[in-house]
């Protein structure tokens, strides 16, 4: 049986790289991977507790923070796009206007 | 023989998250997405909750990988570099803040939890998830279809070609 800090230290690096991620990279696509990586770190760390505390409602949220990843990425990629028509580009330091 | 498992698992996790950082391209990070999720899922398995493991592979990979996917074909990105000074100072500041994150995370967590393990078995089957879905959080369930309804229309509105 694997003890319940393995999975969170586990969880805790996956998020760390997520973080490096989001700040190192200019890419708005990676960045926006990088979310991704951190919600599915979360993830984990929910039900690995839902495991050791005997609680289902874990895996409830696990379920709903799915959900809102994949309308979060849903929307996001269509902002992207939108960006890319206008700007040409995908690095981030290119868009920092709030207009055309 | 599960620590075993665990350890080979969570070696693919680290590896394929550091080469999502490091690679250029983002189809290449992408990919190496697809095999953290797919590793997750597995950890999901060894922790008895079978349906979200199942949920994670088909939405996660299935679903929302395949649209990033399609998005970085459609628009065949290149790879974007650090253009502004403020740029650099994230570019080398990015390791240290990420290691610094995860020795907080650490130390905080080894003080407070400990190396607990489960009294009992508890299997998060789709019978019992399910259960629990539409009693007890069935109006949550209910509003988080309402914020899938304005994620689709949200998506049709912003890429129509004349915002």
């Amino acid at each position: 049986m694997v003890p319940l800090n393995y999975f969170l230290i586990l969880a805790a690096i996956l998020f760390s790289i997520g973080v490096i991620g989001f700040v190192m990279k200019r890419n708005v696509i990676t960045m926006f991977m990088s979310i991704e990586l951190m919600l599915n770190s979360v993830n984990l760390t929910f039900v690995a507790f839902s495991r050791y505390i005997q609680n289902l409602s874990g895996q409830i949220f696990v379920f709903f923070v799915m959900v809102i990843a994949a309308a979060e990425a849903a929307v996001g990629l269509a902002i992207i796009v939108a960006l890319y028509r206008n700007r040409e580009s995908l690095n981030v330091d290119e868009a920092d206007r709030m207009k055309l | 023989m599960e620590l075993v498992l665990f350890f080979i698992l969570a070696i693919i996790a680290v590896g394929a998250a550091i080469n999502m950082v490091v690679q250029k391209h983002p189809i290449h990070s992408a990919l190496s997405l697809i095999v953290v999720m797919g590793t997750l899922s597995l950890f999901y398995v060894m922790l008895h909750a079978e349906f979200l493991a199942v949920v994670q592979v088909i939405v996660y990979a299935g679903a929302i990988m395949v649209l990033f996917v399609f998005v970085i074909m459609l628009l065949n990105p290149h790879a974007a570099e650090h253009t502004t000074r403020y740029g650099t100072i994230l570019k080398f500041g990015g390791v240290p803040l990420g290691l610094l994150l995860l020795a907080e995370i650490v130390v905080v967590v080894q003080r407070s939890v400990g190396a607990a393990r489960p009294a009992s078995a508890l299997a998060g089957t789709t019978e019992a998830v399910g259960r629990l879905l539409f009693t007890e959080y069935l109006i949550p369930f209910e509003f988080i279809s309402v914020v899938i309804l304005v994620a689709i229309l949200g998506a049709v509105v912003l890429t129509k070609r004349e915002l």
